[in-house]
């Protein structure tokens, strides 16, 4: 089965549990005024879920028939691709997410560009560590004061 | 009019949103360069910026000024490196990459630059006589035909999304209107499909879906598979003149193609994409026999014909938005999204209530031409530079500022993880081919049909305001057949196709 296909019945089965909540559950908490309207919460969900249902099951099915489209990247050969660097830069950005609050902008900011550097195979630290630093103060600075909003430069330990 | 004009004409004139509209070109045009970022990533990443401005219209023309600036940066890397950055371009490589071959990079970018110019301004014309009319008739419709007319909308995007991909394109609007039912939504006051998650009360952001859509899914292509920059991009532009022949020959392409282009623009689903591509075709079919030898070889009417029509459907693109309130492309949705953040809602009202964001924005657009004529042209040597820099640099910033415009939003670190996690299974949807469009549009639009569909249902008792009201149910009508007809006409089409092969 190809890759949409499967994808589409992952889509399926989100929106069969869309509808069985929609349809099932979510009327109970309803107050009873309210179910004098004739629009209820649920009742826009209903109908997406009915639509939802029905257009996963015409992928899942092939019902549409179209020529097969060359992609852009052939996902049966991830391997050939550098799919090492994208999932590790992926990680390094959870990393960043986690890092943010507790390390402090200035510090997260800078190793999340150093070391993206390094993963895309940059070895030259000469360049690559000050236009780090420049960058994230150069952002700090923008966001910080003319934006306006608050980052936490530092890490909370150092009372930043 | 005159008198919107002059409103317009004196917000758009004042120092700070000179200045949008100057940095907002620069900007887009910078960005719009590098291959693989869309118009839609750049404005993306620029919205929480946008945002944090406040002021409406200076937010509306420094979007609009970083869109038409990408568009035009697209057709800059098109030309010069045979690699658009833009979808909306790649017809403009057809003739701009040959001529640049031949050692004409500088005339064919000033060609480029005088098309989308007045592809551009005839398009704000057009937008100027067509909008104010459209609203006016739009101020007669009532919640009844705006549910119907963004049903209209939205199936419209699903039907132009090609031959095989109308259910897919479908399936992800209708996933959009799904994730736009999660949180505590304005009409019930109750939160629905929040898993007892406190994150999801407030629903999904509508930055991080955008970026997670469009920009990290596009940064992460770069990564898997990094584009050949091929061809001599170091700085041969000169003589940037045209000659009075050049200028008398594409004079009629450009003035056939502003207003095709505009129209196109107009319809929803279909952009600046469909516009360049049309546009090329339809000007190679008209030309005499030895003009269309030249295309495909380095015609100049083949190359003015896109860039016209693509600048003017981004224009084109402005009227469904600012005069309904309903985008029909993809970077006017995000441009949808960042008014409502901003407390405007597009639609017939907002000439009445805001005429100076209106016409602030349309006298933008002029500005905004003359800036990149002006502007960018001469400093296209300069600014061509900017792909000379090395990926490993810049991927790292690019999904640096993708993380930076959804913690801003919401300063919440948990939107960066849902990022991610979007991010992730956008480029999963995007390897299979599914189209990303349509579902950032239907979250967008998702409360507002909700809202109008509810606000009928209330008023009729029921869904009896279908066949009630002869438009709703005559757009409902033309609903059903935009999404039914591809793929009947490509199911006939197969039956006579199959006929032929069987034939013995």
């Amino acid at each position: 089965m190809a890759l949409d296909r499967w994808i589409a019945l992952i889509l399926l089965g989100i929106c069969l549990a869309y509808g069985y909540a929609a349809w099932f559950t979510m009327d109970s908490s309803l107050a009873p005024f309210m179910r004098r309207n004739p629009i209820w919460p649920s009742t826009f969900p209903k109908v997406l879920s009915v639509l939802g249902i029905i257009t996963a099951l015409i992928i899942l099915l092939g019902l549409e028939k179209g020529e097969a489209k060359e992609g852009e990247i052939d996902y049966r050969r991830l391997g050939d691709y550098h799919i090492g660097q994208a999932l590790t830069l992926l990680a390094l950005m959870v990393a960043y997410a986690l890092c943010l609050r507790p390390l402090g902008f200035l510090f997260s900011t800078t190793a999340f560009l150093i070391v993206g550097s390094y993963i895309l195979g940059e070895r030259k630290w000469l360049m690559m560590v000050p236009i780090a630093l420049v960058a994230t103060l150069i952002v700090w600075y923008l966001v910080q004061q003319v934006l306006g909003i608050y980052m936490r430069p530092l890490p909370g330990f150092f009372g930043g | 009019m005159l008198e919107g004009l002059l409103i317009g004409l004196q917000t758009a004139l004042s120092v700070q949103n000179l200045l949008m509209v100057v940095g907002g070109c620069l900007i887009g045009t910078f960005i719009g360069m590098l291959p693989g970022l869309g118009p839609m990533s750049i404005i993306a990443i620029m919205i929480p910026v946008a945002i944090s401005i406040g002021d409406p219209s200076a937010a509306l023309i420094l979007l609009a000024g970083v869109y038409y600036g990408a568009i035009f940066g697209g057709s800059t890397s098109s030309i010069l490196l045979n690699a658009p950055g833009v979808a909306g371009t790649v017809a403009s490589s057809f003739d701009g990459y040959p001529m640049a071959r031949q050692g004409k990079a500088g005339k064919a970018l000033t060609i480029a630059a005088i098309a989308s110019f007045a592809g551009g301004t005839i398009g704000a014309i057009l937008l100027m006589v067509f909008a104010p009319a459209l609203s006016s008739v739009a101020l007669l419709f009532h919640s009844a035909e705006y549910f119907a007319l963004m049903v209209v909308g939205l199936s419209a995007i699903a039907a132009f999304a090609g031959t095989g991909q109308v259910a897919k394109a479908l399936l992800m609007t209708v996933l959009g209107l799904i994730m736009a039912t999660v949180g505590e939504g304005a009409l019930f006051n109750l939160p629905r499909f929040t898993m007892g998650i406190m994150d999801l009360q407030t629903g999904f952001g509508f930055i991080t879906l955008a970026m997670a859509m469009f920009a990290l899914p596009e940064a992460l292509f770069l990564v898997l598979k990094p584009r050949k920059i091929e061809g001599e991009g170091d700085g041969e532009i000169k003589d940037l003149r045209i000659t009075r022949a050049e200028a008398k020959a594409i004079a009629p392409v450009i003035g056939r193609q502003s207003l095709q282009g505009f129209f196109i623009g107009v319809l929803p689903g279909a952009g600046a994409t469909i516009a360049s591509f049309l546009g090329y075709a339809v000007e190679r079919n008209i030309a005499t026999k030895a003009e269309q030898e030249e295309f495909g070889k380095g015609s100049i009417k083949g190359l003015a014909a896109p860039e016209t029509a693509n600048n003017a459907a981004c224009t084109g693109s402005f009227v469904p938005l600012l005069t309904l309130g309903i985008p029909g492309s993809g970077t006017t949705a995000i441009l949808l999204g960042a008014l409502i953040a901003l407390n405007v809602t597009p639609g017939p009202r907002l000439m009445l209530d805001d005429p100076q964001i209106f016409w602030a924005v349309i006298m933008s657009m002029f500005i905004g031409n003359l800036v990149l004529l002006v502007l960018n042209l001469p400093l296209i040597p300069y600014i061509a530079k900017v792909l000379s820099i090395p990926r490993n640099y810049l991927i790292p910033f690019i999904l640096f500022f993708t993380l930076m415009g959804a913690y801003i939003g919401q300063n919440n670190a948990t939107e960066l993880l849902l990022l991610v996690g979007f991010g992730i299974c956008a480029t999963a949807l995007k390897f299979a081919d599914y189209p990303l469009a349509p579902l950032l549009i239907g979250f967008i639009l998702g409360g507002m049909l909700e809202d109008n569909f509810a606000r009928s249902m209330q008023l009729y008792d029921g869904i009896s305001f279908i066949w009630e009201r002869p438009m709703t149910l005559g757009l409902l009508v033309i609903a059903a057949i935009l999404i039914v007809l591809p793929s009947y006409r490509s199911r006939v089409a197969k039956r006579k196709a199959s006929g032929v092969a069987d034939g013995d």
